[in-house]
């Protein structure tokens, strides 16, 4: 028997912590003013962005299950 | 005097063989196993050669098909002895040129006819 | 100007280059060698998602409503990840149920209908049609700024009348160059190679000239990154400086949007389009689950910047909406205002492009076609070419959008910034998310409950979205903001039912959303599917397998003549040879249709007309019913049934090929068996023969010669007495033997002294040793051997092994011994000789049965030969008594060594356990 996909649950998974990272409260942690007055809330989402899709890079380019 | 070499590696088989060509009166060499089998042809050629198949060292078929390979003794008569009953030897012994096949255990009388008629001194 | 005639080469030239590419690419396609076969075009081809409104209202988004901008865009990334398997399941069905359109795609999921097809039209072309007008005014926008800079951007001509407004123009000239590729052909596979291509490349132009524009704001303008933020915080309109509080509706309106965007990306036309429709290989979405979502980073990055750089050009920069083109303007050289310019051309002709061509065809295929399939006195089905009456419709639906899109943009596009109108079209795509999200995945989904919350839904929405827009545009009496309708307060639309604090998408979102969902889940569970709805909802879910339909569904008999002139009306010639091909010999046109051909007819129709009037079409020539109903029915009442069945079939023909593999083993083994059977019984034969050969030779004999003389008689009786019990004792064995093997052999194990046992068997063969003239050492243990064995069986082994020595033992000078130790638990009694000793090859041969070992020199038969049974038969007792007995070479003797090795048995409770062992003294 072929063990069960695991991609479709980690890619799942990756997708909740995005939700998770990308509403609040989380949000709120990083919504505060940096020394010229604007806020981190925005470095704060493309940081997480750019991780979640290296992440999904990495997931999604070293399976080759189907 | 007619000669015939009696070849198994059961003494009492050879001893009741050698009796009955005695008392056919024939002149009787024996052997227990195929390899002095052969030095008896060569010292003592016999007319017929009684050869059981399951022998010690060389077979019964290895013996015959060395006999037959020489050219002195490619007519000389040879009755295979058998204890095992399958077709397939008797019809491989035949094949390699053995002139009768008799099936153990067997009938004196038949055997000694079988003798005489492959000398040629059935009556 | 300098910058009129020089725009107007410019976007002209840039649109010729995208029909060349467009071409290009078809023409590769028809030879076979598809250029948008990879993974970047599919994902550059999503990538039409970033229009105008991204290219030139996110950088206004970001100056007004701060980080607002970018849920757009976290949306869809969340969307791809967590959409990866629910992307590769709607391209499966799509691709096996010939989807032509999202608008197919919801009919044919709820039984093919055509009233729900025409109902997702509607609102489709309702609700895109502000996108569209988005676009318009981006392009003429973009186009005032570079023209009238310095001076505000005049954009609102229409007063100046219809003929003298530039979008106008541009809407027509677009019009003209979609119906150019959009609609060349009527191909049975509703794809577009040509279209992706030029997307995929526009989607290039536009991320590059972004990026210009970025690098230009954060590296150039004002020396560094860190210089421009430095400025930037001094800005008095940053006031929440990018903080969620920027956002409308703050927390709960990030939220809404970041959902709002997730799902209109699978449910925008365009998306849909590009998306399932114009995959070419699932494995492509792998990929694109990450590239699509590092392009939306890339297009992003430099929002902030750019808003940044504009706000602190001040007045020099203008409207936020316009910093793309103005920072190049104020600040900049002369090419980064046109690279812009035509950045901002193609991400809206990318967007009008694909959404006029999927809006284009719902059109056609389920608002027009099955309108004119209905009206009789047209008399379609007798006319004989219908693919140029289809494509026309076609042309004409793209004219008609795009001069919608006009007069939507021209009318009242107005009223709202270009960052608002995206949204109300994504607010209105999202009411196909329930009936689409939900129709894969609950099989109870009915047509009538989709239907009823797609109403629903569109009319919150156009109740809280379009008729407010309406509203501020004057074209409704602005109390209706106010007061709500009927003055009503609780209908106000930005606060239905009081609902106040959020922002109008989010509102509107939730509100839509919770009356389109309640209403299809609500509906369907009261509501009844017709039997066609039952087959499809089942394939949508997954709950039945495409194979395990029949063959077809049409049960009905039609002429393949008919069958031909209807595929030949709708799709030509071409396609029709190749769908029923011809015989070689007589016209077949006469002879009934296969039910394959039949099926094949309506998958055909429906990748050009849609589900819902392929299968209008196919009834209208085949005669009878036209689903074997029973047939689907009864797969369809048993639909679960039928899985769970597939599950155990799976797993009992699992359990078949594991049970054949066993068999085949057991086979050869019984083979191998025979094998065995078959040699031991020519053996048994052979070994019965020998003696027999002999007894009846010697009675002949001595019946036939009474002149044999008395010594002689006397010995040759004694011969057929030795060999009738050597016969005798053969049978013996050969029972044993069988008994042994079959496990049969009576064995009476009792609690016994080895030892003592040795030392009777030593005595039993003492006087058999002396006439042989073999001597005999034995060592025994003083105190005992206990072991459980059948001392009858017991010794017959010993005996028989000692027998065996004593006949092997060298001659003269004979040595045995009979020696019993312990060993880690066991006895181990041992019979060695100093006789020639057996070659380490045979050790494990002379256990066979008749296995007679060679007597070399020894031809005469002095020594009295063996059945051949004795080892075999004594392997068998002793491993039936629970030891081993083997052989190895005698060390001492120089012989053959044989050992028997027992387990030592445990003291037996309540009893003395050395009484029992003592030895008999």
């Amino acid at each position: 028997m072929m063990p069960p996909p695991k991609l479709p649950g980690r890619l799942t998974a990756l997708a909740l912590l995005g939700t998770l990272l990308f509403t609040p409260p989380l949000i709120g942690l990083f919504d505060h003013p940096g020394a010229n007055g604007l806020s981190w809330l925005p470095l704060y989402l493309f940081a997480v962005w750019g991780l979640l899709i290296l992440a999904a890079a990495l997931l999604l380019e070293s399976s080759d299950e189907d | 005097m007619t000669r015939v070499l009696v070849v198994d590696d059961e003494p009492n088989i050879v001893l009741s063989l050698e009796f009955l060509m005695r008392q056919a009166g024939f002149d009787v060499t024996t052997a227990g196993d195929g390899e002095s089998a052969l030095e008896q042809v060569q010292q003592q050629p016999p007319d017929l050669v009684l050869l059981d198949i399951s022998l010690p060292g060389l077979s019964g078929f290895e013996v015959l098909e060395r006999l037959r390979a020489q050219p002195e003794h490619a007519r000389l008569p040879i009755i295979m002895l058998t204890a095992h009953g399958r077709e397939v030897e008797r019809e491989k012994g035949l094949a390699l040129g053995a002139d009768d096949y008799v099936t153990k255990p067997f009938s004196t009388q038949q055997l000694v006819e079988k003798v005489k008629q492959l000398l040629g001194l059935a009556n | 100007m300098k910058w009129e005639a020089l725009l107007f080469v410019v976007a002209f030239g840039y649109l010729a280059l995208l029909f060349v590419i467009a071409a290009w690419a078809d023409r590769r396609a028809e030879k076979g060698h598809s250029v948008i076969g990879s993974p970047l075009v599919y994902t550059l081809s999503i990538a039409v998602y970033c229009t105008a409104w991204t290219f030139y209202g996110s950088v206004g988004r970001a100056s007004h409503y701060g980080p607002a901008f970018l849920s757009i865009y976290l949306g869809p990334t969340l969307a791809m990840l967590f959409g990866w398997m629910l992307l590769r399941r709607m391209v499966r069905i799509a691709r096996a149920q010939r989807i032509t359109s999202i608008a197919d795609f919801i009919s044919t999921r709820y039984g093919k209908s055509d009233s729900l097809g025409a109902l997702v039209t509607l609102v489709a072309v309702i609700g895109i049609m502000p996108y569209i007008a988005l676009q318009l005014k981006a392009i003429t926008f973009s186009h005032a700024v570079l023209t009238a800079y310095p001076a505000e951007a005049q954009t609102n001509l229409i007063a100046a009348g219809v003929l003298s407004d530039k979008s106008f123009w541009v809407a027509l000239v677009l019009a003209v160059f979609i119906i150019l590729f959009g609609t060349r052909h009527l191909d049975a596979s509703e794809r577009h190679e040509g279209m992706v291509a030029a997307i995929a490349f526009e989607s290039m132009i536009k991320l590059l000239a972004f990026l210009a524009v970025g690098l230009f704001a954060t590296f150039t303008l004002f020396g560094s990154p860190g210089e421009l933020l430095q400025r930037a915080a001094t800005l008095p309109e940053l006031d929440e400086g990018f903080g969620i509080a920027a956002v409308p509706g703050g927390a709960g309106g990030w939220v809404g949007s970041l959902l709002l965007a997730g799902l209109a990306f699978f449910t925008l036309p365009r998306q849909f389009q590009v998306l399932v429709i114009e995959n070419v290989d699932e494995r492509h979405i792998r990929r694109a689950s990450w590239l699509f979502p590092l392009y939306l980073l890339a297009i992003n990055l430099f929002v902030i910047p750019i808003a940044l750089a504009g706000l602190l050009l001040g007045n020099a920069a203008g409207n936020p909406d316009s910093f793309v083109l103005t920072i190049g303007l104020a600040a900049g050289p002369d090419w980064l205002p046109l690279l812009a310019f035509i950045g901002g051309l193609s991400a809206a002709t990318g967007m009008m492009i694909v959404e006029t061509i999927a809006l284009s065809t719902m059109i056609s295929n389920h608002l027009v076609m099955p309108l004119l399939l209905r009206l009789r006195w047209l008399h379609l089905d007798s006319r004989r070419e219908l693919s140029g009456l289809i494509l026309g419709v076609r042309r004409i639906a793209i004219i008609l959008i795009l001069l919608l899109g006009y007069l939507y943009h021209a009318l009242i596009g107005e009223s709202y910034s270009l960052v608002t109108i995206g949204l109300v079209s994504f607010a209105a795509a999202a009411q196909f998310a329930p009936s689409l999200l939900l129709g894969l995945y609950w099989r109870g989904a009915a047509r009538r409950g989709a239907a009823a919350g797609l109403i629903g839904g569109i009319l919150v929405w156009a109740y809280t979205l379009l008729l407010p827009g309406f509203a501020q545009s004057g074209w409704l009496d602005a109390r209706l903001l106010s007061d709500g309708a009927f003055g009503l307060a609780w209908l106000r639309p930005y606060a239905l039912f009081g609902l106040e604090g959020w922002d109008i998408y989010s509102h509107a979102l939730f509100w839509s959303l919770l009356v389109n969902v309640g209403l299809l889940v609500g509906v369907s569970l009261f509501s009844r599917q017709n039997r066609l709805e039952q087959t499809q909802a089942a394939l949508f879910t997954g709950n039945l397998h495409p194979d395990l339909l029949p063959t077809s569904l049409w049960q009905g008999e039609t002429l393949r003549g008919e069958l031909r002139a209807l595929l030949n009306r709708y799709l030509g010639a071409v396609a029709t040879a190749r769908l029923i091909p011809r015989g070689k010999g007589e016209p077949d046109d006469t002879l009934p249709a296969t039910q394959e051909q039949i099926s094949a007819a309506e998958q055909a129709l429906a990748g050009a007309l849609g589900g819902a009037s392929a299968r209008v079409l196919i009834n209208s020539v085949v005669r009878g019913e036209a689903l074997d109903l029973e047939a689907v029915l009864s797969i369809l009442d048993t639909t679960s049934q039928t899985l769970e069945y597939n599950r155990r079939l799976e797993q009992k023909s699992h359990e078949l090929a594991r049970i054949g593999a066993e068999l085949r083993r057991a086979n050869e083994q019984l083979r191998e068996l025979d094998r065995l059977k078959d040699e031991f019984v020519a053996m048994v034969s052979h070994e019965l023969r020998t003696p027999l050969t002999s007894i009846r030779a010697f009675a002949e004999i001595l019946r036939d010669s009474p002149d044999v003389d008395v010594a002689q008689r006397t010995h040759f009786l004694e011969i057929v007495v030795r060999e009738s019990e050597r016969l005798s004792r053969l049978i013996e064995e050969i029972l044993d033997l069988a008994r042994l093997e079959s496990g049969r052999m009576p064995l009476n194990p009792e609690p016994l002294d080895l030892a003592g046992l040795a030392r009777q068997s030593t005595e039993a063969v003492g006087h058999l040793c002396r006439e042989r003239g073999v001597e005999l050492e034995v060592d025994l243990p003083e105190d005992g051997a206990p072991v459980v064995a059948d001392p009858d069986r017991l010794q017959q082994v010993i005996i028989n092994l000692l027998d065996n020595a004593s006949k092997f033992a060298a001659r003269p000078d004979g040595r045995i011994s009979l020696h019993l130790a312990p060993h880690k638990g066991h006895w181990q009694l041992s019979v060695e000789d100093n006789g020639g000793g057996i070659a380490e090859e045979e050790w494990e041969k002379v256990f066979e049965k008749f296995h007679q070992v060679e007597q070399t020199g020894d031809s005469n038969g002095t020594r009295p030969r063996g059945t051949g049974l004795g080892l075999p038969i004594s392997r068998g007792i002793v491993a039936n008594l629970g030891g081993r007995l083997w052989i190895e070479k005698s060390r001492r003797l120089g012989g053959a060594r044989f050992v028997i090795e027992l387990p030592e048995a445990p003291p037996q409770s309540g009893q003395d356990p050395d009484a029992q062992w003592l030895p008999a003294s």
